[in-house]
């Protein structure tokens, strides 16, 4: 009997440890150099969208943060992942609201459901100009219910309103379930990772892309950082 | 015997080189420029393809020297838009590769059928540099829908979208046209097109196509009894053109925002825009004095549109 319970105890306990997949890849994303000043933009055309604003907003393109952080990059497992293809239960929401697009950009998975919401009192229309994926073109006055669309291949799709020329947005549609997006601290985390070697790409919409190659042995923390090159303009 | 001066043997001689040196000069010119076979790019390749319209069945290897007399110069060799017209095309020659079509019969984002090709090709577009193909069969016109086909792979891997039902047209009357014009402004239709649908609303100075190509919105005014849409001329064109959007284009779909009768009063109301053509619509106006009454909802909606939302002017 007691051989039995230490056998059962042991395979408990490799099993458990095996279960527990707790790499995590984190850091940090900044810049060198200046980035281009952001331009105001003017929404006396749509003034429902200007009095929401105080003061008038920039333009997104580059966003940065104290300590020369870079905003809005896309941090993802391009390589190695055991992705089992999961697709994500619960859906993303892109809203237009005060003629802006929230969040700038948004990260899903592939087949996961994207839900698009018109938070305003203006008509949008939401245009992704997917060359991949389908392209596709609707109109979403305010008060009609949030639009249910999915992408079934992995791209980086940007996204435009006809109407109003200052909204710009971007999806990254990926095909892992280990991405992140760098908030105002830079900062971005890959967590309950299994041991493996790993390729992690950061993409950034203006500033391009790169590659790290990270190896995770056990539950360890591995610190990587990313520094892009701003660009004049 | 009289032989050839020499000094007159040696200008012959000197004429004939000069001459074969002219002569291998064009036929390296001539061979430089000849054009590449037409069809899909070397690294793609793909398996020939069919059309079904009505009885007739369209084959892709058919089509072959058609394509390359008649459509290459604009669309391209490889069928990238990038034929050597397109540098004075405004707009540009469709690119087939990428499979983003105009004018369909089918949902925004989705494959026309081989119909929608095949009126596209007999009816040519208006405002742009596609002519009415009137000088083709049926099965050459089949064939060239076919051919089309091969530019992208879209074809092999995805099934046309299916076509909108678009129900009997609703009688025309001066209510449906006067709901019309109140859709018109809800739906902010006139932020493109401008409040009498001439192209000129707030936002149409800044439209781009997909391709980042300046465009411009559909002017309803312009022309006179002849006036005609891109996609079509019949009511029913119309209510397609909004129900599926114009992809590629600003033009989005409103198929999820309007109801099919509402769809039809819209279409009687943008008839009306067409200040110069004879229709039946123009007459119910006419008949009714040229004004377009208030819309009186009948079942007023909670929500209603802000007051700085209102589009600038009146009616007719």
């Amino acid at each position: 009997m007691r051989i039995k319970q230490t056998s059962l105890i042991v395979l408990a306990l490799i099993v458990c440890s095996s279960l527990m997949f707790a790499g995590t890849i984190s850091g940090k994303v900044t810049y060198t150099g200046t980035p281009a000043h952001q331009k105001p933009i003017d929404m006396s055309k749509e003034p429902s969208c200007a009095k929401q604003h105080a003061t008038p907003v920039t333009t997104e393109t580059v966003v940065t943060g104290p300590n020369n952080a870079l905003e809005n990059v896309v941090v993802y497992i391009s390589s190695g992942a055991p992705d089992d293809g999961q697709v994500p239960a619960q859906a993303v929401t892109f809203e237009q609201k005060g003629c802006q697009y929230l969040p700038h950009v948004l990260a899903m998975h592939v087949n996961q459901e994207l839900k698009i919401v018109n938070s305003d009192q203006t008509s949008h229309n939401i245009h992704p100009l997917a060359k991949v994926n389908r392209e596709w073109n609707k109109s979403q006055p305010p008060g009609t219910p949030p639009i249910s669309e999915k992408y079934d291949k992995p791209e980086f799709i940007s996204v435009k309103c006809n109407v109003h020329p200052w909204m710009h947005g971007e999806f990254a549609v990926l095909n892992t379930n280990h991405f992140d997006v760098s908030k105002g601290g830079g900062d971005f985390k890959l967590a309950n990772l299994p041991p493996g070697k790993y390729t992690i790409t950061a993409w950034h919409e203006d500033y391009g892309t790169q590659t790290a190659d990270v190896t995770i042995t056990g539950n360890e923390t591995k610190d990587v950082n990313f520094t892009f090159k701003a660009k004049a303009y | 015997m009289n032989t050839l001066k020499p000094r007159v043997l040696l200008g012959v001689a000197f004429s004939a080189a000069v001459l074969c040196v002219i002569l291998a000069g064009f036929a390296v010119v001539a061979f430089a420029q000849d054009a590449p076979d037409v069809g899909p790019k070397p690294s793609v390749v793909l398996k020939p393809m069919e059309s079904h319209i009505g009885g007739i069945t369209g084959h892709s290897a058919d089509a072959k020297m058609n394509y390359r007399r008649y459509c290459a110069g604009c669309h391209g060799d490889y069928g990238d838009g990038n034929g050597e017209n397109a540098v004075w095309l405004d707009p540009k020659p469709r690119d087939f590769t990428i499979a983003t079509f105009k004018c369909r019969s089918t949902l925004t984002g989705t494959l026309p059928t081989d119909e929608d090709l095949f009126n596209t090709i007999a009816r040519g577009l208006t405002n742009s540099n596609m002519p009415v193909w009137s000088t083709f069969t049926k099965q050459e016109r089949a064939d060239l829908v076919a051919y089309i086909k091969i530019f992208s792979p879209r074809w092999e891997k995805e099934k046309s979208g299916d076509p909108i039902k678009v129900p009997p047209e609703t009688p025309v009357t001066i209510d449906s046209i006067s709901h019309g014009k109140a859709l018109f402004t809800k739906l902010e239709c006139w932020k493109c097109h401008g409040p009498h649908g001439e192209g000129d609303g707030p936002s149409a100075a800044t439209l781009t196509d997909s391709k980042d190509n300046p465009i411009r919105p559909y002017n309803f005014a312009q022309g006179k009894n002849d006036s005609r849409f891109k996609c079509g001329n019949t009511n029913q064109d119309i209510y397609k053109i909004f129900m599926t959007g114009v992809d590629g284009t600003p033009m989005p779909s409103f198929a999820d925002v309007i109801q099919p009768n509402d769809a039809w009063d819209l279409v009687h109301f943008l008839r009306t825009l067409q200040v110069h053509r004879h229709s039946k619509e123009n007459e119910v106006l006419s008949a009714a004095h040229g004004v377009i009454p208030p819309y009186v909802d009948k079942n007023p909606a909670p929500a209603a549109a802000p007051a700085d939302n209102k589009a600038p002017g009146g009616g007719h």
